[in-house]
């Protein structure tokens, strides 16, 4: 997994609430081989049904080209488990997401997959989705090790993060390779189980 | 004395492996399902040289991109093919329990698992697919988890995670007729909202739930992912105790009365204290329909289309005008008599049994005037119900009468509607595109849809099946 240190990159607001997997990368597109997912990104939100890209949508607009950081809304990818929705986004460019509340399981599958997902106050979020708006292409600074986000105003918050995930994002480190290292603890469970729960 | 526990608690604290002081805990997990779609999770496994840790702990069953129209797995999209042959190879390579195509067992992964018996009360079970929550009906903390995570769980038969919070939905009071474990689901999400149980393990507690069956708390827990819940449970009860006897995974003989032991122990303690609790009136719960984009825009059949001037700020106001503009529906227009193109009957979350029986008594001796599907969970779902003559009255409807698979519910099978469409389903998610793209899904239960294909439009089925049935 690649390690997720400081991060200064474009970043794109998208304003909805709930937007849910479904939408960062249709179903449809969830067979393919990774490689051929990358267009499935956002699709139906960026393209109408004949293909061709919708107007006023902000991914749609070239001025947050290169964007690696979007902004977004509570419950921010919510729904279906399908890690396709950080994997696309990865492979669209984009390392970390930055929103009020997030669907458990997305907020999990970033982790794997070298993401920073941050919890911020929705005021605040809100405050950057708006200047983000206002200077499209303006950046946002991200520190994993001081836990700091400087917005595209030049203020600074500071985040939440567990530390064992930030451990891990900082290294880049294999997460079974460490389980793998507790292999006598998981031994002991299972003979334990094994007494305790013989119907298993 | 220890303080009370809950459900949840307590069988969370008998799973730990490795309890880090940094708040994180290394859980073991017993039971791991798996799909068509967890072919890419055995791949990296096998990429890194490794075999599955409990192959024994392990069952599967293709559901997603299986076709229900026939049982080949020589389906047209060679991705398709490739992932229905794979769960082949791989259980086959792993020594993994499979109930393949054309196998009667065979069906979606959420009814196969409580119907085989290998859900079970104070289990941990999970599987790369959201709606693991179902199984959290039988007491068991149950959870979907990403494709990474499947790959952790076959190498280690563990996983990394931090304690959620717990929450405690209580529905106390008598339902009326015709109202189901989806109208009380969609009720609670509309309650709480989409985002309302984000973190916290659901326990769902109070007279209405304990008088639900097996089937309509699976269709309940089902839906904890919809209101944003890591989990749902509901406690281990005599219900749940009669639909495991003599279930093919279930314990036998001097193992049944060692695992009821234990099953008696999971509920929760009187006076556990729970993060949250939210409490319903059973009594007010009446069919629900949703009329937007998220499963949170529910509400009852008789209501009408909710106007974004009375949303309580500016920015749900543009999430509701952006629903209603996508679902094509104007403030104020009654949901009952909302024209309908098509019926989907099926998905993880209604297609067992009682819900094929619920949607049986509504179409006999009635025609359909729209398309409308029938896919049954599973290949034992679709025998009994042909044993009990449900596929006869379905044909007799103009129902189209299919194989077992999640179907319609996401669709990548190639089962979807058509730009524009609207749709009464039973499946569990009407965002945007879910069922093709442009389509229009509005979330019932299995009598309300069956309901909206007799007549054509959204329906009171309590009306309709009052009107010439008593």
């Amino acid at each position: 997994m690649d390690a997720f240190t400081t991060l200064k990159a474009v970043a794109v607001p998208i304003d909805q609430a709930n937007v849910d997997t479904d939408q960062i990368i249709p179903a449809r597109f969830l067979g393919r081989t990774r490689d051929r997912q990358v267009e499935g990104f956002f699709h139906d939100l960026r393209l109408d049904p004949n293909g061709r890209p919708r107007e006023g949508v902000t991914l749609n607009n070239p001025a947050y080209k290169g964007a690696k950081i979007m902004v977004g809304n509570t419950n921010f990818a919510c729904g279906s488990s399908r890690e396709n929705a950080v994997t696309t986004m990865v492979d669209n460019g984009f390392r970390s997401f930055i929103a009020p509340s997030f669907g458990d399981i997305f907020f999990n599958n970033c982790f794997q997959n070298g993401c920073l997902p941050i919890r911020l106050p929705a005021e605040r979020v809100a405050r950057i989705r708006v200047i983000l708006h206002e200077l499209p292409g303006a950046e946002i600074a991200i520190d994993l090790a001081k836990q700091t986000v400087t917005g595209p105003d030049g203020k600074t918050d500071s985040f939440e993060v567990d530390p064992f995930r930030k451990e891990m994002l900082l290294k880049g480190a294999d997460e079974v390779k460490i389980t793998l290292g507790y292999e006598s603890d998981i031994k002991r469970f299972e003979d334990k189980q094994k007494q305790e729960m013989p119907w298993l | 004395m220890t303080a009370p526990r809950t459900m949840f608690e307590k069988i969370w604290q008998r799973h730990v492996v490795v309890d880090r002081p940094d708040g994180y805990t290394l859980l073991y997990i017993d039971r791991h399902l798996m799909h068509d779609g967890s072919s890419p999770a055995y791949a990296r496994l096998k990429a890194r040289g490794m075999n599955l840790r409990r192959a024994d702990r392990a069952a599967a069953t293709p559901d997603h991109y299986v076709k229900t129209d026939h049982r080949s797995k020589d389906v047209p999209d060679p991705d398709h093919r490739r992932l229905l042959n794979d769960i082949t190879k791989n259980c086959n390579e792993a020594g993994v329990t499979l109930f393949d195509l054309g196998d009667v067992r065979q069906g979606i992964i959420h009814v196969v698992g409580p119907e085989q018996g290998l859900s079970q009360p104070g289990l941990t079970l999970v599987c790369g697919d959201s709606h693991t929550s179902t199984h959290g009906a039988l007491g068991a903390l149950a959870f979907g988890i990403g494709s990474s995570e499947v790959t952790h769980v076959m190498a280690t038969q563990c996983l990394w995670q931090r304690k959620p919070k717990s929450m405690r939905i209580t529905v106390d009071g008598a339902l009326h007729p015709h109202i189901t474990g989806k109208d009380i689901i969609l009720a609670i999400i509309a309650k709480i909202g989409a985002a309302g149980a984000v973190g916290h393990v659901m326990e769902y507690a109070g007279s209405a739930i304990r008088g639900l069956s097996m089937e309509g708390r699976l269709t309940l827990c089902n839906m904890s992912i919809e209101a944003g819940g890591r989990a749902g449970m509901v406690a281990p009860d005599d219900t749940t105790f009669q639909y495991l006897d003599g279930k093919p995974f279930a314990p036998k003989g001097a193992n049944w009365d060692k695992a009821m032991a234990f099953w008696k122990t999971v509920p929760t303690e009187d006076g556990a204290a729970f993060d949250r609790e939210v409490t319903l009136n059973a009594a007010e719960i009446a069919p629900m329909v949703t009329w937007g984009t998220s499963p949170e825009d529910a509400l009852s059949i008789s209501g009408r289309v909710p106007d974004p001037a009375s949303a309580p700020d500016a920015g749900k106001q543009e999430n509701m005008k952006r629903a209603l503009e996508y679902m094509d529906l104007k403030p104020g227009t009654p949901m009952d008599g909302i024209a309908v193109d098509r019926v989907f009957i099926g998905s993880c979350t209604n297609s067992r049994i009682e819900d094929l029986r619920a949607a049986a008594a509504v179409a006999k001796g009635r025609k359909a005037k729209i398309p409308a599907w029938v896919v049954a969970g599973s290949g034992l779902v679709k025998q009994q119900a042909e044993a009990e003559g449900l596929d006869r009255i379905f044909r007799e409807a103009g129902f189209d009468w299919r194989e077992p698979g999640c179907s319609m519910c996401i669709g990548v099978n190639g089962d979807t509607g058509v730009l524009g469409q609207r749709i009464a389903s039973t499946s569990n998610r009407n965002f945007i595109g879910r069922q093709g793209v442009g389509v229009r899904t509005h979330l019932v239960s299995p009598a309300m849809a069956a309901a909206a294909a007799v007549t054509g439009h959204f329906t009171d089925v309590r009306k309709l099946l009052g009107q010439d049935r008593g």
